[in-house]
């Protein structure tokens, strides 16, 4: 007859078990999404960062923004009233890691590109209460005169790439190039954005002598959830 | 029989356990400080001092990280360092020097991740902000561990979720191999299971081994300890999605999460259930016994945060509760009223039986002398209760 007590007594079969046990859940939930082709919707224009959006979005980590604002908008309509469109996992899909957050102590920012002016972030960002006076975000001047350290930044983007960011060899090439260009208001931007479409260009920090952390902050938040066109969007594109 | 007992009890490996528990009330008092000054900055933002380095967003997983692995993590080695030695009638495995290791190596990931997050080191995903170099460095401390006590399923989910790719092995920032909704899973698979497996089941194994001792009463019943780990175990894996409803994440991994949550309900309340019996017939000893007051008031919180935990894992509860303050209070509710409790048996045993001097055998033979020794004699018939 069976008895639990052989388990016991036995640590090694004991771990086996577990490990089987534990494995199931995970792998039934989390394998389809790799193998189940729907998983991300069928839209066009998500493309991957700006070399400068993703410095931006280093930083964003850096300064762990997810810990109070959300990059997710869910399909309820108090939401997609105030924040548009409701999130889709395409738009993700080259967020290493993703940013979705858990908890709104400030609004959600998936589609806050395009939404206020370079100024007002800048502003903003070094001293929130002076545009929002009810505001309890930290104060983040020092972004100002911060230069944007990039001298890895194809590094950076080539790493991207082997985890899966479709990063072209052009694209790295002109890496540190892009970068200086998409903050430099005399810059020639043509190839940049036929390279990356819809891409924020000009001076994000309102000194165009330094390419500052804030220059690559405001350019990340001026992407967010722009790159998706929803007028061509249709429902069955969206069906996962 | 009690010479004879304590002579065996000095014969474990002791040293390390009371090391374990002085990091564990120092990361302790330390994590609730900083959770407290996080909470003020929420209040007065002015307490961000405009400082990079002390501000919100780099300061909270100071306090999440230091609640869960500094307080919960060294609180969880410890008790397993003592109660396998008693179980298994025998002292660790390699001796003082591995444990040695585990210990020194644990508190070093401690500081290491601690240092980095204020320094902006940080993978940006919750309960996993170390970087690389720091998750190598702890896989490390973890198969050491492991060889010392053979038997932890939270080195998986460490491993998986660590997987990220550094720009170069000399710089810090590294990009996580899986990217959005895979990313989001796989986060919540962990994060979930982080406090899953760290902060329930195993203060479960604490709830098992302490409750019936410090009663002296068997387990209610041993059948349904059984069934509570097993179906615990199995269920919890699949419950992260209930961190993702409404999101991206598509709707069959959402529904799969949402019905696993409420299964979980379950097995919770029939471990909450067994806890509880146990005390048949030595209820009076509640009135004596401080730490047994500890213990059946942290399984009584075990039974309401479970009970809260499937309610807000149901789709329309959370569509409300998601995004604000009643997930941080949840937490709260199981960490510090479950988890938290739980680890009374340390200053207990520890100070009652003298192995750890000073502070606590004057915390607790001080203020209750009579109450921690002579009638729940706290680490069964080896407390000699000198102190």
């Amino acid at each position: 007859m069976f008895s639990h007590s052989k388990i016991e007594q036995n640590v090694i079969l004991m771990l086996v078990l577990i490990l089987i046990t534990v494995s199931i859940g995970g792998l039934v939930e989390i394998v389809p999404l790799y193998t189940v082709e729907s998983t991300i919707e069928r839209v066009e224009g998500v493309r991957p960062y700006t070399p400068l959006e993703l410095r931006g979005r280093d930083i964003y980590i850096r300064e762990g923004c997810y810990l109070c604002h959300s990059q997710q908008v869910r399909p309820f309509r108090d939401e997609v009233e105030r924040y548009g469109h409701y999130s889709l996992a395409a738009e993700s899909m080259y967020d290493h890691p993703f940013q979705w957050g858990s908890k709104r102590t400030g609004p959600d920012l998936a589609r806050v590109g395009g939404k206020y002016s370079n100024e007002w972030h800048a502003a903003h960002m070094a001293d929130p209460r002076s545009v929002v006076p009810e505001s309890i975000m930290p104060a983040y001047g020092f972004m100002l005169d911060r230069p944007l350290e990039a001298a890895d930044i194809a590094e950076r983007l080539e790493t991207n790439r082997a985890v899966g960011v479709p990063y072209s060899d052009e694209m790295i090439e002109n890496a540190a190039a892009d970068l200086e260009a998409q903050a430099d208001p005399e810059a020639d931007t043509d190839d940049l954005l036929a390279r990356y479409p819809k891409a924020a260009v000009g001076d994000f920090d309102g000194n165009p002598a330094l390419l500052s952390e804030m220059d690559a902050m405001v350019a990340y938040m001026q992407i967010l959830g722009r790159m998706v066109d929803f007028t061509d969007v249709k429902p069955e594109d969206l069906r996962q | 029989m009690t010479d004879q007992a304590s002579a065996s009890s000095s014969a474990y490996n002791e040293g390390v356990i009371r090391l374990l528990v002085i990091a564990t009330m120092f990361w302790g008092v330390a994590a609730f400080l900083v959770g407290v000054l996080i909470a003020l900055q929420l209040a007065y933002p002015v307490l961000n001092l405009d400082l990079e380095w002390f501000s919100f967003g780099r300061v909270r997983p100071l306090h999440t990280s230091g609640a869960i692995f500094g307080f919960g993590g060294n609180a969880l080695i410890a008790t397993s360092f003592y109660v396998v030695q008693r179980t298994g009638r025998t002292t660790l495995f390699g001796g003082e020097t591995l444990a040695g290791f585990v210990f020194v190596g644990y508190q070093l990931f401690l500081v290491m991740a601690g240092v980095g997050y204020l320094l902006g080191i940080t993978q940006g995903r919750e309960y996993a902000e170390p970087e690389w170099y720091v998750d190598l460095w702890l896989t490390l401390v973890w198969v050491v561990y492991l060889l010392v006590f053979l038997g932890t399923t939270v080195a998986m989910l460490h491993i998986v979720n660590a997987l990220a790719l550094p720009v170069s092995w000399t710089g810090t920032k590294s990009y996580s191999l899986f990217s959005g909704v895979q990313d989001a899973l796989t986060q919540w698979w962990y994060g979930h299971n982080a406090v899953g497996f760290f902060l329930t089941a195993g203060f479960l194994g604490i709830m098992y081994y302490f409750i019936p001792k410090q009663a002296e009463r068997p387990v209610y019943s041993y059948r349904l300890s059984i069934i509570h780990f097993w179906s615990i175990i199995f269920l919890y894996i699949w419950a992260g999605p209930h961190h993702l409803f409404y999101t991206s994440l598509p709707d069959w991994a959402q529904t799969l999460g949402m019905t696993f949550s409420v299964m979980l309900w379950m097995p919770s309340w029939g471990g909450m259930i067994n806890g509880i019996m146990t005390l048949s017939g030595a209820w009076d000893k509640l009135r004596t016994d401080p730490v047994l007051r500890f213990l059946v008031v942290s399984v009584a919180f075990y039974g309401m945060s479970t009970f809260e935990g499937p309610l807000m894992s149901v789709k329309p509860v959370n569509a409300l509760s998601h995004w604000t303050d009643w997930t941080v209070g949840h937490t709260h509710s199981g960490a510090l009223g479950c988890s938290a409790r739980s680890i009374s048996w340390c200053p207990s045993c520890g100070g009652a039986r003298g192995s750890i001097p000073s502070v606590w055998s004057a915390f607790t033979s001080g203020s209750r002398p009579s109450a921690s020794c002579s009638t729940s004699r706290p680490c069964g018939s080896r407390a000699s209760c000198k102190a």
